[in-house]
């Protein structure tokens, strides 16, 4: 069995993640922020460890700054539903996840103007067409880090230096770069980081966050819910202060304990260490699949402008057909089609058939990337003695 | 901390802080207790931060300096 598809979970995770989730499960347990006794206390411990380990990993002072949502869509739905009013002007590129598009075109339909910079069909974004778009009313500009489909990277600290000239937020949607590629909210200039715990920070589904920079007035982001927060609890009306304000209902302590482990594994091993490895495996993989005829791989020819994930397919043969074969014949866990994000494969001129799309991680291994070549290269084979 | 005469308590807007508070405090070799809010300083169902009188000035520094926002500080 090989597992090439972390771009949308990873797996395995670190083995003291699954531990410290099954500890907490029958030693803790309890809600945390809500009661004061030893349980609670500990469970909110735990909860804070949580967000001290990511103000580390991302460079931030404030670990209350922190709001744990589900996921990395729930954080970038906050962060635009919250920010932008009728009237406002967002910035964004051609390479956008659905979490992103989604919540703006229904924005769209509120008043809010959204002008999507093309990207080149490398993925490639030139931060001059976004300052040639910057105008009074722009509030924000809302980027993807690191492309689910193609493994491209966003040139986020240009774009932040613009974004602080021009007086306009940014907002980075780090679901694919988050544990694997060096992010810095302070040198990188961001001013809200949208995260996921499921992917490369190698916490359970269902853990995720909206960093809140120094530039972002706390009055003027609006919650997506309100609900108990454990705190205020005199009052009828949602408090103002953070984390609470974003965080109404009882937190997944469990997961973000896992998460915990997860974080503190990548600061354990060093994030230079993860990317250098990961590198690595996705320089193998692209090499052993171009000496395949008739293969085509999308994307930026240069190794360190990519994450670990590469799009391919195979002249005249349907992705789905090939994820199938994949799977059932060789073992190989793969993602095929759009990748929930229709605009990067119109980008990259793959829509509407989509791409085979594999995703690695930290624990893959070089053997399972051979073996992983050895397969395509056999599938295509097996179609030419029919 | 067994004299609670002794002591003072510093409340907080969120339990978040209130952690923040005990974790940083314990960092600094202070002797401090997360407990429930007494019922006579406010009607609120969280926790609050107990601490020996003779660390006032040590706590108060700390609070400012970590940017931990609070509520008030009450003597029990």
């Amino acid at each position: 069995m090989i597992y090439l598809d972390n771009a949308a979970t990873s797996y395995p995770k670190p083995k003291k993640v699954g531990l410290a989730m099954l500890d907490f499960l029958e030693k803790i347990g309890a809600s945390p922020g809500r009661s004061a006794h030893r349980l609670s206390q500990e469970a909110g411990r735990l909860v804070y460890q949580t967000r001290e380990n990511l103000a580390k990993l991302f460079n931030i002072d404030d670990p209350l700054r922190i709001v744990f949502t589900m996921n990395v869509t729930e954080a970038l739905n906050l962060a635009l539903q919250g920010l932008l009013v009728s009237g406002e002007q967002v910035i964004t590129s051609s390479m956008e996840h659905n979490s992103v598009m989604r919540p703006l075109r229904e924005l769209e339909r509120n008043g809010i103007e959204v002008e999507v910079i093309p990207c080149s069909p490398q993925g490639k974004l030139d931060p001059e067409d976004i300052k040639k778009r910057i105008r009074k009313n722009t509030k924000l500009i809302v980027l993807n880090h690191g492309s689910n489909v193609i493994g491209s990277i966003s040139p986020i600290s240009e774009v932040g230096d613009l974004a602080r000239e021009y007086g306009v937020l940014f907002l980075v949607d780090a679901a694919q770069t988050a544990g694997c590629y060096p992010l810095d909210m302070k040198r990188d200039k961001i001013d809200l980081l949208a995260f996921t715990g499921h992917k490369a920070l190698f916490g359970p589904p269902g853990t995720g966050g909206l960093i809140l920079g120094e530039r972002v007035e706390v009055k003027k982001l609006i919650p997506l819910k309100r609900g108990g927060t454990g705190s205020w609890s005199e009052f009828e009306e949602q408090p103002d202060f953070l984390p609470d304000k974003y965080e109404s209902g009882t937190l997944n302590a469990v997961g973000l304990v896992g998460l915990n482990e997860g974080v503190k594994f990548i600061l354990q091993e060093g994030l230079e260490k993860i990317r250098k490895y990961e590198l690595q495996l996705t320089q193998r993989l692209i090499d052993g699949l171009k000496e395949i005829p008739g293969i085509i791989i999308y994307g930026e020819d240069q190794i360190k402008n990519r994450i670990a994930v590469v799009s391919f397919n195979i002249r005249n043969r349907l992705p789905s057909e090939i994820g199938l074969k994949l799977d059932e014949e060789y073992g190989i866990m793969c993602r095929v089609g759009l990748h929930c994000t229709p605009v990067t494969h119109k980008t990259i001129g793959t829509f509407p058939g989509g791409t085979i799309r594999f995703s690695l991680s930290y624990f893959n291994k070089i053997e399972e990337i051979e073996q992983t070549v050895e397969g395509v290269k056999k599938i295509i084979e097996e179609e030419k003695q029919i | 901390m067994e004299k609670r005469e002794d002591c003072s308590v510093v409340l907080f807007y969120s339990t978040s802080a209130a952690i923040k508070a005990e974790s940083f405090a314990q960092r600094s070799n202070l002797e401090v207790k997360l407990i429930p809010v007494p019922r006579n300083l406010s009607s609120d169902c969280g926790i609050c931060l107990l601490f020996r009188n003779q660390d006032k000035i040590k706590i108060e520094n700390l609070l400012h300096h970590e940017k931990i926002e609070y509520d008030s500080i009450y003597p029990i």
